[in-house]
């Protein structure tokens, strides 16, 4: 088989190929996994045991793809924390192997160590996995590009649209796990910033059990209503449940007749398997085809970590971390990822500007921003913390 | 020269003393899975014709017997027979077909199949499948050199316009654009090409012969986000002195300079402007709005919109020809 090898010219931002034959140039990514999968409430969202890392592995075929064009060869460098790893020196290792470029899909602290073990050295980390605000503001760092939004991108990507809508008395219930309440404080401030009340705030406090009984769903019914009674007038009630101890129960069974957002009912992601709108059927095929699965928000997550590096890579036709990172961080990039616009980093912070889908589980009910929500900047920057609150310093 | 002006102004002479409506157009309508026929004389539409799932690109053939449509959700293409206005057999397309072209004889077919990263070569006559070039992910815009040596592919993923050689269905070049390149046009002397890309909100010029992109177009209107203005359709006028750019959900459609690459006016269309074509004496450019469900005429010569006519649902592609 002819093998064609093409080298490159550089000509006004454009790159054009001529034939040569010289090995590719090679460029691992790194994929470190937290420890253990979270289990969900409901059997239909838990997740499959390569949730995340399918969706990197599809972009590094994507990028090998173009990258035959460029003389580039992307690889894939999977590492899976256990209980009690050490996420810094499983980062360490990955830089010991020359890797450049880290997508992690790990809890904050351990996110930070990470990035942390390996500044030093020019080596890059994409969070995917950690929706903390505080990453990208008290403890934002250099070398930690954010592809996964925020808590308060999601928080405000669902408040827009339930304002939109003229749902603007909430019903707040709020898990008791740290999560939860992170993510209570997103919402609370969601509403203050486009004028939804909330009228009522409860605790739902996880006493244990287990999530699967067989007769789990009579007690459910009784429990629901009960809890959920005795409410001053409201138009939505939103769920603070990270923890998946009971949001996903409370859909059809509130003491009100009303609907459900936040953590069940329309839940705010940054991609959902029913999204099918801007290309998209394409990116679900190829995902399918290769994963015998529905992709995952932490799939595209991953898989936009990982074109970016190859988007960059491309444009600067270089392997070079340094330069692959300066175009990444600088203001020509941008990355399509089927969500109808071209996305890009917040450069304060080094968030990628994304829209935000709500979803009911079986379709995308809206898209946010939504219309009318306005910013000299970019209506992206409408939803999660703008620069003029940013508590972010990098240095 | 003095010939090609007098040719010229009989053609205008010509064109004027007939009556605007010779011609017919096809329009595919992606969701209702339909085709709209508009008379352009009535600027009405006087049929709408099944067709299979998703219907994208769609092109007369060269004999005008035949209106291809691509219906990417049945992974085929359909022929439309121009005289009974119906499906009259269908093309091995290979997976999810989205926009094609023909060879200048209109003998052979390259269709952009975007699941598989692939073209696909198909003798029309044969309704055969005859080979296929491996492109980049996603590839989607399709054009021809007018010496018909090159064919030029666009990949959305890839960001690439790859530059096929034709005798050889081999990749001779690639040459990186914006971020998802959706559609390739040629000016009619073969001097540029160019490619928009809908994400990165630009086009391309680029030099064919040395395969480097010499300028972009860029666009700015007041009052509206960078992020919606994605260039879609391109139609270059043939004497390559002004083109038209479909801007998609900016709802406009940008009149540029074919010379300086500057544009001119901007012109307010329907929802979601998405491709366009000329009547075949270019006194007007039709262009469909997906959003609002309908097509637009615009004056050549005034550049104003002077009609808007309804269609399916998501109207998506158009072709127009002489009433057979």
């Amino acid at each position: 088989m002819i093998r064609l090898l093409f080298g490159v010219v550089v000509g006004l931002s454009a790159l054009v190929t001529t034939a040569r034959a010289t090995d590719p140039v090679e460029i691992g990514i790194g994929y470190l996994r937290r420890a253990g999968i979270k289990p969900t409430l409901s059997m239909v969202e838990q997740p499959a045991e390569n949730d995340g890392v399918a969706g990197a592995r599809v972009a590094i075929e994507d990028n090998n793809t173009t990258g035959k064009f460029l003389n580039q060869h992307f690889t894939l460098e999977e590492s899976r924390l256990k209980d009690g790893d050490d996420a810094a020196r499983a980062a360490a290792t990955l830089a010991d192997r020359n890797i450049a470029f880290i997508i992690a899909d790990l809890p904050a602290d351990s996110l930070l160590k990470a990035a942390d073990a390996v500044r030093d050295r020019g080596t890059a980390l994409f969070n995917a996995g950690a929706i903390d605000d505080r990453l990208r503001e008290e403890d934002c760092r250099t070398n930690v590009i954010h592809v996964a939004p925020t808590r308060s991108m999601l928080a405000d990507g669902l408040a827009q649209y339930l304002v939109w809508k003229q749902w603007k008395r909430w019903m707040l219930v709020v898990g008791s796990h740290d999560e939860d309440r992170l993510f209570a404080e997103a919402l609370r401030r969601s509403a203050t910033r486009f004028g939804a009340k909330i009228v009522q705030e409860k605790v739902f406090e996880d006493t244990g059990g287990a999530r699967r009984t067989d007769s789990g769903v009579t007690l459910i019914q009784r429990q629901m209503p009960v809890f959920t009674q005795q409410a001053p007038v409201y138009d939505i009630l939103v769920a603070a449940d990270e923890s998946e101890v009971f949001a996903s129960y409370l859909p059809y069974r509130t003491w009100d007749p009303r609907p459900v957002a936040g953590s069940a009912g329309l839940v705010p992601k940054s991609w959902d398997p029913a999204q099918d709108q801007w290309g998209a059927v394409q990116m679900q095929n190829r995902f399918f085809k290769l994963n015998s699965r529905r992709m995952t928000a932490l799939d595209m997550q991953a898989w936009t970590a990982a074109r970016m590096i190859g988007e960059a890579a491309s444009r600067v036709n270089s392997s070079d971390r340094k330069t692959v990172l300066d175009f990444l961080k600088g203001p020509d990039f941008s990355i399509a990822a089927f969500k109808g616009q071209r996305l890009t980093l917040r450069a304060w912070n080094l968030q990628l500007r994304q829209p935000i889908l709500l979803v009911d589980g079986r379709m995308v009910v809206s898209v946010s921003p939504q219309e009318g929500f306005l910013h000299h900047v970019s209506e992206l920057d409408t939803l999660g913390v703008d620069q003029p609150e940013t508590k972010c310093k990098m240095h | 020269m003095w010939r090609h002006c007098l040719v010229s102004g009989i053609a205008v002479w010509l064109a004027g003393a007939l009556p605007a409506g010779a011609f017919i157009a096809y329009v595919s309508n992606e969701k209702s899975n339909t085709v709209s026929v508009i008379d352009t004389d009535k600027w009405a539409v006087i049929k709408t014709i099944k067709v299979g799932q998703r219907p994208r690109g769609i092109e007369f053939t060269k004999d005008g017997k035949f209106v291809l449509v691509a219906v990417g959700d049945d992974d085929t293409i359909q022929m439309i027979d121009t005289a009974t206005q119906q499906v009259a057999d269908t093309l091995p397309s290979g997976p999810d077909p989205e926009l094609f072209i023909q060879d200048k004889a209109g003998k052979i077919l390259y269709v952009a199949n975007e699941n598989d990263n692939t073209v696909t070569i198909i003798d029309i006559e044969r309704r055969a499948r005859v080979g296929d070039v491996q492109v980049g992910v996603e590839p989607e815009g399709m054009a021809i050199s007018p010496d018909g040596r090159f064919l030029i592919n666009t990949s959305e993923t890839t960001n690439m316009a790859h530059f096929i050689d034709t005798a050889a269905r081999q990749i001779v070049a690639n040459v990186l654009v914006d971020a998802r390149p959706r559609f390739a046009e040629f000016k009619r002397d073969g001097s540029e090409l160019w490619v928009s890309s809908e994400i990165g909100g630009t086009v391309a010029i680029i030099d064919p012969v040395t395969h480097t992109v010499t300028t972009k177009i860029t666009f700015n209107i007041p009052g509206m986000r960078k992020e919606a203005i994605q260039p879609v359709g391109i139609s270059i006028v043939a004497d390559g002195k002004t083109a038209f750019i479909a801007l998609g959900p900016a709802n406009r459609v940008a009149v540029v300079d074919a010379a300086s690459h500057q544009v001119t006016k901007y012109l307010l269309v329907g929802q979601r402007v998405w491709h366009m074509a000329f009547t075949p004496d270019e006194k007007f450019l039709l262009v469909t709005n997906g959003v609002s469900n309908d097509v637009s005429v615009i004056d050549v010569a005034a550049l104003k919109v002077i009609k808007t006519i309804q269609v399916g649902e998501l109207p998506w592609g158009i072709t127009i020809a002489k009433q057979q």
